[in-house]
């Protein structure tokens, strides 16, 4: 049993902090999010030489054949610097396409995945935005060996760069009766519509399917079957969005530290003063813990996969409670200048709200941890 | 990060469980005199009181990975506590193994190990709480004996013990810090007298402790003179460890989720309320982080780091954490939370929990200014 990094893990961590702080410091995040197309598309190649869109790809797929553990790393230092960029959502699609394709579909897809030429995201959600099987209403109707997709599905991540969407539908009447299949953008019957996201380093639309025909070869997994994968795909969102979400805070953290030790008030600190410094101290309890419930739900990811719904939701539980309060308790320490789009803090409370509901808010995992438990 | 025990690590839990299956029949009674003196003699002669301390001390040298797998196997089935002595086991026999000369290591340890020695902690003064490198019991070097006098305050379990573990002025003209000296003094010397405080519940558990020109042998001090600041910074990590186990706030847990399965409202089970069942996981979140907050730590005292300010950190969750969930059984309960019971208990003794060992601002000091390096006060 052991908690700590590996020595390449922290040499993964190490180098990828470097690479961000020189290339996507907040200067070059402010700039990607004021510019239209925003990050470039070199740089975006340059993220997949690094290796990073394919960490958990196979590297005879093109990948480089690290696990979750990894990827929470990665996660937490692209937090950290609020890269505006589909990793996470191009992540969880080849995630998908790798855990639950065919040998075909991996070989089709996932060398593309991780050399950057495609970008993929998922599209699970529907405008109720509750995460029960119920509530996916987009259905598929049998065509011959095809599918007919007619729906509407909603909060979907990087809706302006993904070329195709890992897509959810109802193909049964019972409940769970929920196929997954891999949606091409440029299919007939695609409408995408980008909606303005309060956190503008984050990107988020709407997809509307007007009896988009999937072949065989796009379903993932089996037919009617897919709700366990959709859980699964969730629970490796949270996973995720909470790492992401450590780093994001523990910048936010710093940042307001820093800020605590330098502005002086009555001719001290105000970092001198409890009122000041006791929810920075609660602020790192917070994140510690977290990190603490993350590191476990990621290892269970492949190491007990039997664990990793309930980990991934004490995980996401604590931190969409911790970091709503850390990114609102941020901007509130620094006075006025927290408040002006001037200053950094705004960026980091922005991004503890888009964290706040994605992947099952609060009451959400809550719901679910007391069912674990038997309680309903 | 890998969470599956090794080979040894799970024969190791092998052998805790067949130990329990062996020596913890279901219907044993923690209160039963004859059942716990053969309980604490089966865990003695497997040395797992003091399981990790050196074999030369005579614990078993057990990795602090079995220790914390000794921990989770005793309380998920519900054993006594390994050993009777907590605070001589929790923190003296670790200061002694650390800064303890080998006659005394050989003169206390093993009578802490038998259970045959009682310890309390004398750090508390009437004018010096928080502020503790400030406390004012004097200790003046005579010959080869100290004498001590002044006064010690919420001193738990004085009133039993038969050892106090306690911190003295030796220099008034020192620096704060470096006047404090530490001293193993037996309660039965002449010149102490000891005073029990009821606290709220009715109940003694702390006293006031007079010291009179109290002898003291130079051989009792624990440490150099002027050293008792160092030896006692490791004491407190130790004791913040020791009361803030997780294992304790799950079964705490556990109860607390048969009651609301249980207790009607309004005519339903508590459980049937869904902000009930979500303030339970909530619960259930912040007690396994602080499982695995201990395990973090434990592999980073792998790498060779002692317990120090990160143990504030679970002490400050736990008392967060037991209030509410004092707070939510009463709440169940209504009104029959005021006929005497558990609940009430332990709602009434969290004021004393959350202020023992630290009150949750000094807690927050200590984080904000040994982790965040934030201005001290
Ligand atoms: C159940 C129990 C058992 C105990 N057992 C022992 C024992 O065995 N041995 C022993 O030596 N002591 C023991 N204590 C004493 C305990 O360590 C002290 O009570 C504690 O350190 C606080 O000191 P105080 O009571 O003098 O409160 P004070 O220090 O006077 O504090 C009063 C209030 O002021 C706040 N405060 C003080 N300083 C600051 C500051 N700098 N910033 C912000 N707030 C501040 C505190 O948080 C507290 O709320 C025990 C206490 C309890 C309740």
């Amino acid at each position: 049993m052991n908690f700590g990094f590996t020595e390449e893990q922290q040499f993964l961590r190490d180098s990828v902090r470097k690479f961000l702080d020189e290339r996507a410091s907040i200067p070059h995040v402010r700039n990607w999010i004021e510019s239209d197309p925003g990050m470039s598309l070199e740089f975006w190649r340059e993220l997949a030489e690094l290796g990073w869109l394919g960490l958990t790809i196979p590297e005879t797929h093109g990948g480089a054949g690290l696990g979750w553990v990894e990827l929470t790393v990665l996660f937490e230092e692209t937090g950290r610097s609020l890269l505006p960029s589909p990793l996470l959502s191009t992540t969880l699609a080849s995630t998908a396409i790798l855990d639950h394709g065919t040998p075909d579909q991996r070989s089709r897809w996932l060398p593309s995945l991780a050399d950057g030429s495609r970008v993929g995201s998922i599209a699970i959600l529907e405008p109720s935005d509750h995460l029960v099987p119920s509530a996916l209403q987009a259905r598929g109707e049998a065509d011959g060996s095809h599918w007919r997709i007619h729906g509407e599905k909603s909060f979907i991540c990087d809706i302006d760069r993904a070329d195709f969407f890992v897509t959810a539908f109802r193909t049964g009447e019972n409940d769970e009766e929920i196929s997954l299949a891999i949606v091409d953008r440029g299919a007939p019957g695609v409408h995408t519509e980008k909606v303005p996201c309060l956190d503008s380093t984050k990107s988020m639309g709407r997809l509307k399917l007007d009896g988009v025909q999937i072949a065989p070869e796009a379903m993932l997994g089996a037919p009617h079957q897919a709700w366990p994968a959709v859980e699964r795909l969730m629970d490796q969102g949270a996973v995720a969005a909470t790492a992401e979400a450590v780093g994001s805070a523990e910048a936010v953290l710093a940042i307001t530290v820093q800020y605590a030790k330098d502005r002086v008030q009555f001719g001290q600190p105000i970092g001198h003063f409890q009122g000041v410094k006791h929810p920075l101290a609660e602020m790192h309890v917070d994140i510690e813990s977290i990190k603490s419930l993350l590191y476990y739900a990621a290892w269970s990811l492949e190491g007990s996969p039997a664990e990793t719904p309930r980990y991934s939701s004490l995980a996401k539980l604590y931190a969409s409670d911790a970091f709503t309060r850390i990114g609102v308790d941020c901007v509130q320490l620094h006075g006025a200048v927290g408040y002006t789009m001037e200053y950094d803090a705004q960026l980091y409370l922005k991004r503890s709200k888009w964290f706040r509901p994605m992947f099952g808010d609060a009451d959400h995992h809550a719901d679910r941890l007391a069912a674990l438990r038997g309680l309903r | 990060m890998n969470f599956d025990l090794s080979p040894d690590e799970t024969a190791f839990r092998s052998e805790v469980r067949r130990f329990l299956d062996k020596h913890l029949p279901d219907d044993a009674s923690h209160e039963d005199p004859d059942f716990l003196e053969s309980w604490h003699a089966a865990l003695r002669e497997k040395r797992w009181i003091g399981f990790a301390w050196p074999e030369e001390d005579g614990g078993a040298a057990g990795t602090l990975m079995e220790q914390f797998i000794l921990k989770q196997e005793m309380a998920t089935r519900n054993a006594p506590p390994l050993g009777s002595d907590f605070m001589g086991l929790t923190w003296v026999g670790p200061a002694l193994i650390a800064h303890g000369t080998p006659e005394q290591k050989a003169r206390f340890l093993p009578d802490l190990l038998a259970g045959t020695s009682s310890w309390c902690t004398g750090y508390s003064e009437p004018d010096h709480g928080s502020d503790l490198a400030s406390l004012q019991c004097r200790a003046v070097l005579e010959g080869d004996e100290y004498r001590v006098t002044g006064q010690k305050i919420w001193t738990t379990l004085a009133h039993e013990a038969k050892w106090i573990y306690m911190m003295v002025r030796t220099d008034p003209d020192a620096r704060k810090y470096r006047g404090i000296t530490c001293l193993l003094v037996p309660m039965n010397s002449p010149g102490i007298e000891v005073r029990p405080i009821p606290n709220l519940s009715g109940v003694t558990s702390f006293n006031q402790v007079f010291f009179d020109n109290v002898r003291v042998p130079v051989d009792n001090r624990l440490g150099e003179e002027g050293q008792g600041w160092l030896v006692t910074m490791a004491a407190l990590a130790n004791e913040r460890i020791g009361i803030s186990e997780s294992t304790e706030k799950s079964d705490h847990l556990d109860r607390l989720i048969e009651l609301a399965r249980t207790a009607q409202r309004k005519g339903k089970p508590a459980s049937a309320d869904p902000t009930v069942r979500r303030r339970l996981a909530r619960f259930e979140a912040r007690i396994e982080a602080m499982r695995l907050n201990e395990l973090r730590h434990l592999s980073a005292r792998l790498e060779g780091s002692a317990p120090s300010s990160e143990t504030s950190l679970n002490k400050l969750l736990r008392g967060e954490l037991e209030f509410e969930m004092s707070e939510l059984s009463l709440e169940i309960l209504g009104t029959a939370g005021l006929e005497e019971g558990p609940w009430q208990r332990a709602a009434l003794n969290w004021h004393g929990t959350i202020i023992g060992g630290g009150s949750p601002n000094i807690q927050r000091n200590i984080v904000a200014e040994r982790i965040l390096g934030l201005p001290k006060d």
